[in-house]
């Protein structure tokens, strides 16, 4: 039952009932911007440490490296807005979520019975959505101003210089991010095939997302079939 | 190393130490020392200079002024900047000075520089550009203290004054030492450019020049360029020359502590992860989740009304 890829078509009883967690388009987006994420940060950091410098052989050497990044970058960010516009409302935090966060010992040792209900998304979640707006947010504008091709002549040097150790810091600060968020998918199964597929299992719902589940269930009467 | 005068004693994003072994003795350390009291602002270097390095900038416009061009480009490495001062007792002085890089001993751009030995620093002091391994970043002019390194907009390359590094390592002076006609440019071992530079400042004083002095500023660990001012307690009346340059503190962070703390951070964000699903484990949904989840959809307390069950 916690299956991870279930065939399509399957007739396993299990598996008829699934809820849709993420649509087709929002799997899409998902992806673009974490492929686009992954580039960058690769051609970021091999531009940040000289440990780091031989990932630039990855893009066909350091010059492209250097002309790929700002374009991947940019792709990220578009990519991204489209993404989290339509999840601001899911990712506010309510007082459950900071009781939430305050029993991170809970969390983090797999006591989620403990835990105040859960949303569609949980503390955790909206930590990390907020941190990538966050960082986002400063990588775009210092991004343009050490973008030596095209922008960094219209800004005075200080201002470059604040850019790119800004760009770098939150840049840092964006790949922590994505390490916690990549593990925590690892780490609650189930969650990777919630978008790859889209789905996932009631048991699944109910156990980490369970006021969403309740919510899901009140609009569709009944879990839905696999819509995809 | 070929070239005993070419060892490269500093190598940009290198962690490592260069091949130390050899200590050349004597003539190694080299400089080039503009006296600005001497010069008569006839650019014959700026034009010695495009000579032998091959460089034609584009011809420009006349603003009215004789500085030409009017800033440094990726194909003009040297340039007389013009200064009109009035001093305090009300006479005009005409200060003119030969800018260019610096060559300091703690090069600001090789800090900076993110590609392994696009900026090298050898044993004689020069600071050279490699522009076939420069990727075209620009990190060289947020770092450099001194506004020099220029970008090709046809290459993308990064460019300064190589102090003739070419001529240099065959025993050559650079081509506008060669060709300055006052001898307002000198060139030797560094030691000896700060003693000739040490006789001239006695004779600018003796002529009333007493704050006359050696530009060789020490934020920067020193450097191979230096000048002879008439006014070396303000530098910045010479068309803005830093008084106290050195590498910024922004640069030094990000190209400095910032880097080995961020990696070291980076992976243990990952290492810790990876533990964390070693020591607590996965967090699965099992059958009991399944079934409960199944009751609560039968149930009529998870009617659409919402209410828990």
């Amino acid at each position: 039952m916690n299956n991870d890829a279930p065939r399509p078509g399957t007739s396993d009883p299990q598996h008829r009932a699934t809820i849709v967690r993420y649509t087709k388009n929002e799997r899409t987006n998902h992806w673009l911007v974490a492929g686009a994420f992954v580039l960058a940060a690769l051609s970021g950091l091999a531009m940040f440490h000289p440990a780091l410098f031989g990932l630039s052989g990855l893009f066909g050497g350091g010059s492209w490296t250097r002309i790929l990044h700002p374009f991947i970058g940019l792709f990220m960010v578009v990519a991204f807005i489209f993404y989290a516009a339509g999840k601001a409302a899911d990712n506010r935090m309510q007082p459950r979520d900071w009781q939430w966060l305050r029993q991170y010992r809970d969390v983090i040792s797999n006591r989620e019975e403990r835990l105040p209900e859960v949303g569609r998304y949980n503390a955790g979640q909206k930590l990390v959505y907020f941190a990538v707006i966050i960082c986002l947010v400063v990588l775009l504008p210092t991004g343009f101003v050490i973008w030596r091709a095209y922008f960094s002549q219209y800004f005075p040097i200080p201002v470059i210089r604040l850019g790119a150790f800004l760009h770098a810091l939150f840049a840092f600060g964006l790949i922590c991010t994505i390490i916690v968020h990549i593990y925590a998918a690892i780490w609650v199964k189930g969650s990777i095939r919630a978008m790859t597929r889209g789905t996932v299992t009631p048991g699944w719902a109910w156990k980490h997302h369970r006021a969403w589940f309740r919510e899901t269930m009140t609009h569709a009467e009944s879990s839905r079939p696999r819509s995809d | 190393m070929a070239l005993q005068s070419l060892d490269i004693i500093q190598r940009s994003a290198t962690t490592l130490p260069e091949p130390e072994i050899r200590i050349p003795v004597g003539t190694h350390d080299v400089a080039k020392l503009i006296d600005t009291t001497k010069c008569i602002g006839c650019k014959a270097c700026q034009v010695a200079c495009m000579e032998w390095n091959d460089l034609r900038d584009d011809v420009g416009t006349n603003i009215g002024q004789y500085q030409n061009p009017h800033d440094l480009t990726s194909s003009s490495w040297t340039l007389m900047r013009f200064a009109e001062v009035e001093s305090p007792k009300g006479d005009l002085e005409w200060l003119i000075r030969k800018d260019g890089c610096m060559h300091c001993a703690d090069p600001g751009c090789l800090k900076a520089c993110p590609s392994p030995g696009a900026i090298v620093q050898y044993a004689n002091g020069i600071v050279d550009f490699h522009e076939e391994n420069c990727i075209g970043c620009g990190y060289c002019v947020a770092g450099c203290p001194f506004d020099i390194p220029r970008i090709s907009k046809k290459d993308h390359k990064a460019y300064k004054c190589t102090l003739c590094s070419d001529r240099v390592a065959v025993g050559l002076e650079p081509a506008c030492i060669k060709t300055c006609p006052t001898g307002a440019l000198v060139f030797g071992t560094k030691a000896d450019m700060k003693q000739h530079a040490a006789e001239r400042i006695e004779d600018l004083k003796s002529r009333g020049f007493q704050n006359a002095g050696l530009y060789d500023p020490q934020g920067v660990g020193g450097t191979h360029v230096m000048y002879v001012l008439h006014h070396a307690d303000q530098p910045e009346l010479y068309s803005g020359l830093a008084k106290d340059p050195r590498i910024s503190p922004t640069v030094r962070a990000w190209k400095g502590f910032a880097k080995p703390l961020a990696l070291a951070a980076m992976a243990f964000t990952a290492i810790a992860g990876f533990f964390h699903y070693i020591r607590v484990g996965p967090d699965e949904t099992d059958d009991h989740d399944e079934a409960a989840a199944q009751e609560a959809t039968r149930k009529p307390g998870v009617s659409p009304e919402g209410k828990a069950p």
